[in-house]
């Protein structure tokens, strides 16, 4: 009887194999790569104004009030997708300050002037750094970072109308 | 002529659209003048993962992304930076996901232990098959 569950054990450790490569094969992939800097402090940025006569971002915000730091560029399709859900956003008591990654100034504000304008401030991030420095992985991004500049929350890819309360309520818990 | 050339160009310049209208950057695709740094830049930048194209490193990938990475690690080996803190540094922002050669942890072990692990075990087994042989 042992020996005989000796003879199965390879075969029966091989269909645990083809078992556990097929899940990774079939299993939807999941792209997302979450920033490791939620729940600590923002890194120090400091980024200047994208659009002329406007303020820029910096890490902490000047008046110690939490917001939502939107990483996002006139270049990316899935931003203008975001946009009316930024506005709502905004309408609702979120202060938004913009990241523009890699733009150009009058890309820039033929975006802001086609799909709106929900920013406080946005900064230029002409080489990525703060982008890279944040944890992010694409665009468009949005972080919840509270008065004292620690990260809260992170939402990765566009935020679609059902992603609205979710993120006030983010924005909320971080007063 | 000059409408067919105008479109005849429209079809070769098909836009990029996930990527900006900006030119790389700086060192993307510009190595370090010193050969020694830019040996160490190139090491390191095998055995960081695209987060773009993922599974591929960011030395491979062609991604606008990876390209600003690179840049990032050389500019930061040209001013002094170990490549074992700019690893930690990516690291701290996108786990131990970024890099190809992930740290000895609680998590990571078995990836260290069980290569060893089998090696004994086949020992163990050839051990018995060559007893049976002297015999």
């Amino acid at each position: 009887m042992r020996r005989r569950l000796v003879l199965w054990t390879p075969l029966f450790l091989f269909a645990l194999f083809v078992v556990v490569v097929a899940y990774g094969l079939y299993a939807p992939p999941d792209r997302t790569v979450p920033s490791a800097l939620i729940g600590q402090p923002a890194p120090v940025f400091d980024l200047p104004p994208a659009v002329q006569g406007r303020p820029g971002v910096a890490s902490i915000s000047g008046d110690g009030q939490p917001r939502l730091v939107n990483i996002f560029a006139s270049w990316c399709l899935p931003c203008r997708i975001e946009a009316p859900q930024l506005e709502e956003l905004r309408r609702r008591g979120v202060p938004i300050d913009g990241i523009a990654v890699r733009d150009r100034p009058e890309d820039l504000a033929a975006f802001l002037a086609t799909y709106g304008d929900p920013f406080r401030a946005i900064g230029a991030d002409t080489d990525r750094r703060v982008q890279l420095a944040l944890g992010s992985a694409g665009v468009p991004e949005s972080f919840i970072i509270d008065g004292r500049g620690v990260i809260r929350h992170q939402h990765i890819g566009v935020i679609n109308p059902a992603d609205v309360p979710a993120i006030v309520a983010a924005y909320e818990a971080a007063r | 002529m000059r409408g067919l050339l105008a479109a005849l160009l429209l079809v070769v310049a098909a836009p990029a659209f996930a990527d900006s209208l900006l030119p790389p950057a700086e060192y993307a695709n510009r190595q370090l003048p010193d050969p020694r740094q830019e040996a160490q830049a190139k090491a390191l930048m095998e055995e960081i993962r695209c987060l773009v194209c993922q599974g591929q490193a960011i030395s491979d990938s062609d991604a606008e992304m990876a390209g600003d990475m690179r840049s990032l690690i050389r500019t930061r080996i040209l001013a002094g930076e170990s490549p074992e803190q700019i690893r930690a540094w990516l690291v701290s922002r996108y786990g131990n996901w970024v890099t190809y050669d992930p740290p000895l942890d609680p998590v990571t072990w078995p990836l260290w232990v069980l290569p060893g692990l089998l090696i004994l075990v086949g020992v163990w087994l050839a051990r018995k098959r060559f007893r049976r042989s002297k015999r």
